[in-house]
């Protein structure tokens, strides 16, 4: 089956799991931003969990199919209709040959994930499917969607699309401050300035991306001024350049940086963040490691007991 | 050898805080004991100049395990490891078409811009680590007198191959990108190719060379690589 692309929405690109192993030659993860949203995308399009699927921001695109195909959109809101009826979200449902399906803006989060049934058809580059637009590798060639590309699926695996039970999805729209572990050089701040950080309102900045979200808000300053030997990034780290604002570096960041990490967003939170718009605002509050794992562990159970039958 | 968590999902192995050659030794040393482990619950290793970040997957591996893991596998070993380090040799063409920086490189040094030259291609580097951007190598022993501040204002575009200098460190831009270290020349290699096994020229631990072409050779070896 191929898929045309009439309007490509905002920023839309093809995603999975992401790219692991390959950091000590500096490439980034990549991967979808919000990985819940992803999976439960393509377990309700009867899809492997992490098979690739668009990753729509802020606004959906429109695609045209050339044979019926069973289609799920999951994550933030986001109005949909196939032709001129409005499609249900959070569930699967039938594209007819020929057929439109109209992704509008997103709303409630930053991010949708479209999964088509048997999924995107791109060829794996070191392991995933996952665009990396830095790179220029990856999904449709490192590029964003543009109107008027074909791309194919793969054929259907024959699962069954997934139903989610009622209210399930209401769960994870968790609201409170993104919990935070402490970063490599927490060290290099003062418990007050930690404190500080932590009693903080920030505001996503507009010049955020999947690499990166900057925020402006109050201002942490490290005991004193040093330079740190550049070193290598986890996932979700809260580095502090020298202007004192927080930036947390996300799913296309560098693997390598040289600014000191206060804070280390937690596995179980990292959704929230690929969810987070410009002008958001943010708050942290700490957790231990063990605390962390075990609501990761939590999210996975959850993440079992959603479907129905 | 001090390792602390970085986050729940991974942990920093820090051997000091100064840049030096035995740190790095211990550093790339530990690394290549890891990498060969092939552990399935390891996502990536980060070797930097004196420090490895280990991310593992926290389901299948706790905190407490991934500090063992690394301990048996890197432990006392990694000072001693030899890792299996090979010469590369990289073709450069020092002109100021394709280094724009060259003469102020030459003016910042006091130096003739043919002593640059000497002087750069003359030294052999290690490749400390990679970084930034796929394939961006962070190259360690460029003679002090090249040091260089960066541009003020980086560049918007940076042509692929580009030979940099950005206060005492030297490297060369895999990609077309933007850039704000001095352009001292170009290489006409392709230092990334996603599609190649291993997609990078360059590997941690790698010793480097580089040799001066004229210009005439590097778009010769520039149209062979398409």
């Amino acid at each position: 089956m191929t898929i045309r692309v009439l309007k490509p929405g905002l920023w839309t690109t093809v995603q999975d799991r992401g790219r692991y192993g390959y950091a000590h030659l500096g490439i980034s993860p990549c991967g979808a931003a919000d990985p819940l949203s992803l999976r439960i995308a393509n377990l309700l399009a009867g899809n492997d969990e992490y098979a690739p699927a668009f990753e729509m921001t802020l606004l959906g695109a429109t695609l045209e199919v050339d044979q019926s195909a069973i289609v799920a959109v999951s994550g933030a809101s986001c109005i949909c209709k196939v032709g001129p009826y409005r499609v249900a979200e959070h569930t699967a449902v039938e594209v007819p040959a020929g057929g439109v399906l109209q992704c509008g803006p997103i709303n409630g989060g930053a991010r949708c994930y479209l999964a088509i049934q048997g999924g995107i058809d791109v060829p794996f580059v070191m392991g995933s499917a996952s665009t990396d637009i830095r790179g220029r590798f990856g999904g449709l060639e490192g590029c964003r969607l543009q109107a008027g590309d074909v791309i194919r699926t793969n054929k259907a695996g024959g699962q069954r699309p997934g139903r989610l039970r009622a209210g399930a999805w209401d769960e994870l729209r968790r609201s409170g401050p993104i919990r935070v572990t402490r970063g490599a050089q927490n060290d290099w701040f003062s418990p007050d300035e930690w404190a500080k950080f932590l009693a903080a309102t920030y505001a996503v900045s507009e010049q955020s991306d999947r690499a990166g979200l900057r925020l402006t808000g109050e201002t942490v300053t490290p005991r004193e001024r040093r330079q740190l030997l550049t070193d290598g990034i986890p996932l979700g780290a809260i580095q502090v350049p020298q202007d004192g604002q927080p930036i947390i570096l996300f799913v296309d960041q560098q693997t390598t940086g040289g600014y000191p990490k206060i804070g280390n967003v937690i596995a179980a939170d990292m959704h929230r963040i690929g969810q987070l718009r410009p002008r958001d605002e943010v708050r942290f509050s700490e957790v231990s490691i063990p605390a962390a794992i075990e609501a990761l562990r939590q999210q996975e159970r959850w993440l079992q007991e959603i479907w129905q039958d | 050898m001090k390792i602390i968590p970085a986050s729940d999902s991974s942990l920093l192995v820090v051997f000091g805080d100064t840049m030096a050659p035995e740190m790095q030794a211990r550093v790339l040393g530990l690394f290549h004991a890891l990498q060969a482990q092939r552990d399935k619950r390891i996502r990536n290793l980060h070797p930097a100049y004196v420090s490895l970040l280990v991310d593992f997957d926290p389901l299948a591996m706790s905190q407490e395990e991934a500090v063992a893991w690394v301990e048996s596998a890197g432990g006392d070993g990694a000072a001693s490891a030899v890792n299996s380090s090979r010469a590369v040799e990289i073709p450069v063409c020092y002109d100021q078409e394709c280094g724009p920086d060259l003469s102020d490189v030459a003016t910042h040094a006091g130096l003739a811009v043919g002593d640059v030259v000497r002087l750069h291609s003359g030294a052999t580097y290690d490749v400390c680590f990679l970084g930034i951007t796929g394939g961006f190598a962070y190259l360690g022993g460029m003679p002090a007198e090249l040091s260089t501040p960066r541009l003020a204002t980086p560049r918007r575009t940076v042509a692929a191959g580009s030979v940099g200098i950005a206060g005492s460190q030297t490297g060369i831009y895999p990609p077309e990108t933007p850039g704000g270290w001095r352009l001292i020349g170009r290489t006409p290699l392709r230092m990334f190719d996603p599609q190649a096994g291993p997609p990078t020229l360059l590997m941690p631990g790698d010793r480097v060379r580089f040799t001066p072409i004229d210009h005439g050779e590097f778009e010769r070896l520039w149209q062979e690589r398409r």
